[in-house]
């Protein structure tokens, strides 16, 4: 019976551990979560390890040091279906914001023996690395559409998760537009649904935590922003946090700098 | 790696620990039956949080600094609301200040509850996962998760999400809770603060190893509370102390041979934080039901023993329960759920309790209330030579087990400080040397 089930590791690189720990706030579904899965590799959760290869892999965090750039090539190597999950595996992470300075002089501000940092000079998304089967989004992921994601490649279908904006959840949650009722600048008209609009919930505008939508359009979105008072440094600021790597999210940021 | 206890140099080595919260490490050398080295190596790599939040407005903190660790986010969240406040002199509400414990309640639940049962619980009872554990202790486990899904559950309802939450900004919230909201909290938190009176009776009669050392606890105190989300700080040897004077009694170095900037008291002495130093400098004003389930549990007004941790974790699990209870009960929603901030050039201290110890934050402000400078000290960097040194100790006596066994042992002894290696911005990835 064991040998049928099917293998699951959860890696993990440069991140904060949010969204694998999400893993661990499911209740009945973790306490039989075994009866389904063999958790073959989840140091987080246990010391038991087991050899790949495995049949799916979890991957957290972005690739930022050169061990870690080596690493992930393994780990694509010994699974079949390889799943990034959050904003630092599908995009680089709020780490990425290394890309558009110096890390040399970043070590420095930090660390006070530069020398012992060994450390690339840009985080990169795993899909910049390896091959990837799927991209779940979110900072950090949604615990519903991980389990989705999970049961969906163990039973060999795609995930049934919408790539559409926040604007569509909002709107279906019946939320008020904080934009239009308010003047709130918010990023849910580009910004990926699977938070559940939470942020306009709370009377706030969305601050882009799930990253870009399937083909939004953020120029339209940043004339907007501009028409709300927002100055071309807080535009670019807004496109450049957890997702500053991803097009198009990079891309605008760059072309409201000054 | 060797395994004849008889030899003359033997290395202990676990490439990754389990069951911690991030990448490292743990070296043990010993020569003739001495420790000749014991290292915590850390391999998470840097992130430049400190660097790269430089230019950025001081609004933007709070969640960023959020993502620095998945399981305390309110703790980042507080420590930076609470530098940017003293930068700026704002004046914060006390019905908001209610909320935000209440929500840091909610933190401490879903982190203690995570760690007593879900990584520290299998080494006592010899498992290697929770799921193992769950086949002999499964009232336990499921108890466990229970009490962390109404952790999670206040951060949802006065966060927005249990992992980063969004209702949380400098001045306050974005949109206070109504009383119903919270009401919807109570009849859960009641139950799951009866499973914490029995999960403390549950880890009470774990037997223990016998280990006790004579620490310097270090934790947040305030007069009139067990210091949670703010405080003075205070320790065993008498300190006492605000955040803006961090910097005049602790201090880090570079140890070469060390894997981390090591933390100290000025005077080079090693100190201790987490939930056995807050309990033994503050366990007076823990609520009667703590207190009680405290002593009953067979813990005296201090605790020396870290393995003993993990009562004090779940007794710090029961009070978090029943001060969310209390803070309900007494909530009024506040008249504006933020007070107005205006941005000047000012440097701001803050720090809170973590689930794992104080977090300290220092940020300097330019005119239009951007970030120049900022430091952030974690409790496990000024925890790791803590747990180097309890190593240490630890092993002496313990020299002739074998291998398999000293290994296990010794990583259940990193274990019981539930390192946090994600938060540590400042651990460095080093190549130890290896003979």
């Amino acid at each position: 019976m064991t040998g049928t089930r099917p293998k699951l590791a959860v890696w993990k690189f440069a991140s904060c551990d949010g969204c694998q720990l999400s893993l661990l706030d499911f209740e009945r579904e973790l306490v039989s979560l075994p009866e389904e899965i063999e958790v073959a590799y989840f140091l987080e959760a246990t010391r038991g390890t087991l050899d790949g290869p495995y049949d799916l892999s979890l991957v957290e965090g972005s690739i930022t040091t050169p061990e870690d750039a080596q690493r992930i090539l393994e780990v694509r190597r010994n699974s079949r279906r390889l799943v990034t999950i959050g904003a630092c595996a599908t995009s680089g992470g709020i780490q990425a914001l290394r890309n558009f300075a110096d890390v040399e002089e970043f070590t420095a501000a930090v660390y006070a023996r530069p020398e012992y940092i060994s450390t690339l000079e840009s985080s990169t998304a795993i899909s910049a690395n390896v091959r990837v089967d799927y991209e779940l989004h979110g900072c950090p992921v949604d615990r519903r559409q991980l389990l989705e994601v999970i049961s969906a490649f163990l039973n060999e279908r795609r995930p049934a998760i919408s790539s559409a904006s926040v604007c569509m959840e909002c709107k279906r949650a019946g939320n008020v537009c904080v934009m239009v009722a308010h003047g709130t600048p918010c990023l849910g008209p580009v910004t990926h649904a699977g938070c559940g609009a939470i942020c306009p919930k709370f009377n706030r505008g969305c601050y882009g935590c799930f990253g870009p939508a399937e083909s939004p359009n953020a120029p339209a979105l940043s004339a907007r922003l501009g028409q709300l008072g927002m100055g071309d440094e807080q535009i670019s600021r807004v496109y450049r946090t957890f997702h500053a790597a991803r097009e198009p999210f990079l891309t605008e940021s760059e072309s409201h700098e000054h | 790696m060797s395994t004849d206890p008889a030899q003359p140099t033997r290395t202990i080595k676990t490439g990754y620990l389990a069951r911690v919260e991030g990448e490292g490490g743990m070296f043990i050398r010993i020569r003739d039956g001495e420790v000749a080295d014991v290292k915590l190596e850390i391999f998470e790599p840097p992130r430049f949080f400190e660097a790269f939040l430089r230019g950025r407005d001081y609004s933007e903190v709070p969640d960023i600094t959020a993502r620095i660790c998945g399981i305390c986010p309110v703790a980042y969240m507080t420590s930076a609301f609470n530098a940017m406040e003293d930068a700026l002199d704002v004046d914060v509400d006390d019905r908001v200040r209610a909320l935000r414990r209440l929500m840091y309640c909610g933190e401490w639940i879903e982190s203690h509850a995570l760690h007593v049962f879900m990584l520290h619980a299998p080494d006592f009872f010899g498992f290697d996962s929770a799921w193992t554990m769950a086949r002999d202790h499964a009232e336990a486990v499921e108890g466990g998760l229970r009490m962390k899904a109404m952790g999670n559950e206040i951060l949802r309802v006065v966060g927005g999400r249990a992992i980063h939450p969004v209702n949380v900004r400098v001045g306050g919230f974005y949109r206070a809770p109504s009383r119903q909201d919270l009401a919807g909290l109570v009849e859960g938190l009641e139950e799951a603060r009866e499973l914490a009176l029995r999960s403390v009776r549950w880890v009470a009669g774990i037997d223990f190893p016998d280990f006790e050392q004579d620490y310097e606890f270090v934790a947040l105190r305030d007069p009139d509370r067990y210091a949670i989300e703010d405080g003075r700080l205070a320790s065993s040897s008498g300190l006492d102390i605000g955040a803006d004077e961090y910097e005049d009694h602790f201090h880090e170095q570079h140890v070469a041979h060390s894997t981390a900037l090591q933390s100290r008291m000025k005077d080079g002495r090693l100190y201790f934080l987490g939930p056995m130093a807050r309990y033994s400098l503050n366990s007076g004003q823990l609520s009667e039901l703590a207190r009680n389930a405290a002593l009953e549990a067979g813990l005296g007004e201090t605790c020396r023993n870290p393995f003993k941790s993990i009562i004090v974790r779940a007794v710090e699990i029961l009070y978090s329960f029943d001060e969310a209870l209390r803070l309900i009960a007494a909530y009024e929603p506040p008249e504006a759920p933020a007070a107005e901030v205006e941005p000047h050039a000012a440097t701001g201290f803050g720090w809170s309790e973590a689930p794992r110890g104080m977090l300290w934050h220092r940020y300097g402000l330019g005119d239009d209330g951007s970030i120049a400078a900022a430091r952030i000290v974690p409790p496990t960097s000024q925890n790791q030579a803590r747990i180097e040194h309890d190593l240490r100790e630890f092993v002496r006596p313990r020299v002739d087990l074998p291998d398999d066994r000293l290994q296990w042992e010794c990583e259940q002894a990193i274990r019981n400080y539930d390192p946090c290696i994600s938060c540590s911005t400042h651990f460095l990835n080093l190549t130890v040397e290896r003979s």
